[in-house]
């Protein structure tokens, strides 16, 4: 795709952001641990398994999750099977393109993958229906209808709130339909450096601005589940502690709040 | 002017007597014309014009504009205009002696230009120059956008819009005919000043829009002397 | 089309298995403005669809060998959601969606001003969120509202809708399981100031005058169909002109 004005930062854009930082606020106002304005609807989409509508600040993401039944992986007979998915679908942002998932795409699905996956939050073992043979398959498919930065998170808050949501259809084998069995609730959180400033939930323009991102998920009991760093630049250790605790405070703030 | 005015969507027939249809409506019968856009009936008594809500910038001879720079070539700069073509910027129709190869000290990718449009062929490729009283790369401050149709309403009769807001918030503004308009000052006020036009966008086509925006302005004055301080 | 002997799709009365009449469409909502990023965007629930359009646009087209220089390409693309069907699809375009977006771009460029774009790209994106038959007709219906929001210039809008024939009986607006076990489907899209006719595809079995209430039960739909597009676009309008006037 050529050019479009909303992929290059903007120099003014740059100095106005880098003025307001040292006075300790943000572009648009924010404090540096400050998460813009957070909106989740879950059962958007109501003939799926489990779904739910993100928006974070301006950025805008569709869960959906689908269950059906499946073969197991053979190296894990008696465990379901759990697979994430992320279109950054062409309407999001000017310069995006369809086609195969590209690598943006890619580590988005990975990260919020592991993030789910390594709190244990769903329970695999209940989603076996013959043992070795027919487990229940849970796919999560995000896709990003709008983009204004921090996709980490608002996909992950997104497949967390779809999967707490989500209904096992097991009428559908002469079964009952059941709750997805639930363990925890993982929340993600990204912050990226602004000079040596770093800040919580970037917008696009922090985004393209800094220098450096991890994202970091933490579950109910303070542990760190998943983490990731991104992009070019380095930390120091000291300021990956700091990251940590960001994330741990700010993380649970936010599940008490929106993903209850 | 106490009358509302008429919302039209594509399509719709244009009722008149005996005024000329000017922009944005096309004949689509026997003395029948009807709107290409979804927008607003403007009416006096000559003209007719049907004014889009949003849509993008169509360059004009002599339009200032401002401008992002996208890329940098050995004697020109592609520029983003707000519109669905890129504009070009030669170094030559700049104030500064450049050689080829050399012009990114002048201009980077991401700064932005306070132009005018130089010449527009038929396929829309279109030239800017910097070389005119007042024109320059813009220094500071902050960059918002609105929908081009609107800046006629942002900038009033004689200006008399944007001074007011101007003059309120103590703020440089610097409104470019594609619809990017440029803020000096003060951050706080600059915020306060954005607010204003994008009420004016918002608000475009209601009426009453002078004496809310005063109002407004005047229930905002403390805190723009505050911020002052 | 297959056929399922024991649904009775339509009973002595005319009334449809979801209770509906034989000239009746489903409940539809059209939103504008949901998205940021995008030039233009709607948002349509039709039945049970739900589906989300963006326009990008115009903008300079690309690859510049593509480009004309007489006007502007149109592009819609048509995508289903993997979460949008029973059976989970994968994601990326099928046959399908490639021939849905090219009938879908052909009717929108009719209505629009290409010519007025010369080397430029209109990108129309269908985003099928839940599919409940009849997501091509929705999703151009809601394109239209779409491309008008983003200031591009028409010469009338377009609407969508399709009849069909189950039971032996012409019936507007199908239904899943009516395209699913009906014995005929006609999806048309047309512009509602001249009832020209931009989309029209047909499978099944329709004698001639069965062709001929069809299209003029979806004719008399779609003046109903452009009303909805009408107050979608002007509704926050004239509110707000409302709310000032006083």
């Amino acid at each position: 795709m050529p050019k479009d004005a909303l992929g290059v930062l903007s120099e003014i854009k740059k100095s106005f952001i880098t003025k307001q930082i040292k006075e300790g606020r943000r572009g648009d106002g924010r404090k540096p641990d400050e998460y813009r304005e957070l909106r989740i609807q879950t059962n958007y989409v109501p003939r799926a398994n489990g779904s739910a509508l993100v928006e974070l600040g301006k950025t805008k993401i569709l869960v959906g999750v689908k269950i059906d039944a499946g073969e197991p992986f053979p190296d894990t007979p008696n465990l379901g099977v759990f697979t994430t998915n992320v279109e950054l679908l062409p309407m999001a942002f000017p310069t995006f393109e369809s086609g195969p998932p590209n690598e943006m795409s890619i580590e988005v699905a990975r990260v919020v993958d592991r993030g789910i996956r390594e709190s244990k939050m769903v329970d695999f073992e209940k989603l076996v229906i013959e043992p070795g043979k027919k487990v229940w398959v849970v796919f999560v498919d995000i896709n990003v209808l709008d983009y204004d930065g921090n996709l980490f998170d608002a996909c992950s808050y997104g497949a967390v709130a779809a999967l707490k949501t989500a209904v096992v259809p097991g009428s559908k084998y002469g079964g009952k339909d059941t709750q997805l069995p639930i363990n925890n609730t993982p929340v993600s959180v990204t912050i990226v450096k602004l000079d040596d400033v770093m800040v919580c939930d970037p917008d696009l323009e922090e985004e393209q601005m800094s220098t450096t991102r991890v994202t970091i998920t933490t579950t109910e009991d303070g542990h760190i589940r998943a983490m990731q760093k991104g992009d070019l630049g380095y930390f120091e250790l000291d300021e990956i502690r700091k990251a940590i605790k960001m994330s741990s405070d700010t993380g649970s703030i936010i599940r008490e709040k929106y993903l209850k | 002017m106490t009358e509302t005015k008429q919302i039209v969507i594509p399509g719709d027939e244009i009722e008149r007597t005996n005024e000329k249809v000017r922009n944005g409506a096309y004949k689509c019968g026997q003395d029948k014309y009807c709107s290409e856009y979804f927008g607003i009936v403007q009416r006096n008594e000559q003209f007719i014009d049907i004014v889009p809500f949003s849509g993008p910038y169509f360059p004009r001879k002599d339009d200032k504009i401002i401008g992002k720079i996208l890329e940098i070539g050995p004697s020109m700069w592609t520029v983003d205009i707000n519109s669905p073509y890129h504009s070009l910027l030669h170094m030559n129709d700049t104030p500064w002696r450049t050689s080829a190869g050399d012009i990114k000290r002048y201009l980077a990718i991401g700064d932005y230009i306070y132009g005018k449009i130089m010449s527009i062929n038929e396929l829309r490729e279109s030239w800017v120059t910097l070389k005119d009283a007042g024109l320059r790369k813009l220094e500071g401050g902050h960059i918002i956008s609105i929908p081009a149709p609107k800046v006629p309403r942002i900038i009033g009769k004689g200006g008399s819009m944007v001074n007011m807001i101007k003059d309120a918030t103590g703020t440089r503004i610097v409104v470019g005919q594609n619809g990017l308009i440029w803020l000096d000052g003060i951050p706080k006020n600059i915020m306060i000043a954005i607010d204003a036009i994008k009420m004016v966008e918002n608000e475009a086509h209601t009426v009453g829009l002078t004496d809310r925006m005063e109002a407004y302005l005047e229930s905002k004055k403390g805190e723009i002397d505050g911020n002052s301080k | 089309m297959g056929t399922a002997s024991d649904i009775k799709l339509i009973d002595e009365n005319n009334i449809r298995l979801d209770g509906r009449g034989p000239d009746e469409l489903r409940p539809i909502k059209i939103e504008t403005n949901v998205l940021n990023r995008a030039d233009g965007s709607s948002f349509i629930e039709w039945g049970g669809n739900k589906i989300m359009v963006a326009v990008y646009g115009p903008r300079e087209a690309y690859p510049k060998h593509n480009q004309d220089i007489n006007k502007a390409i149109v592009k819609a693309r048509y995508n289903m959601a993997a979460f949008s069907v029973d059976e989970r699809k994968r994601p990326g375009p099928d046959r399908r969606s490639v021939e849905i977006s090219k009938v879908v771009s052909e009717a929108l460029e009719a209505a629009i001003m290409v010519e007025l774009f010369p080397r430029a790209q209109i990108d129309v994106f269908i985003e099928v969120l839940q599919a409940d038959a009849g997501t091509r007709i929705a999703g151009l219906t809601a394109a239209s509202v779409a491309v008008a929001s983003a200031g591009i210039p028409m010469r009338d809008m377009v609407v969508g809708c399709t009849a069909g024939k189950v039971g032996n009986k012409i019936v507007l607006d199908l239904s899943k399981e009516e395209d699913n076990f009906g014995q005929a489907d006609l999806p048309m899209g047309i512009l509602p100031k001249s009832d020209r006719i931009v989309l029209m595809q047909m499978d099944g079995d329709l004698s001639v005058e069965e062709f001929e209430q069809a299209t003029s039960m979806i004719m008399k739909a779609t003046k109903r169909i452009a009303q909805i597009q009408r107050e979608a676009l002007t509704k926050k309008y004239e509110i707000q002109q409302k709310e000032q006037g006083e």
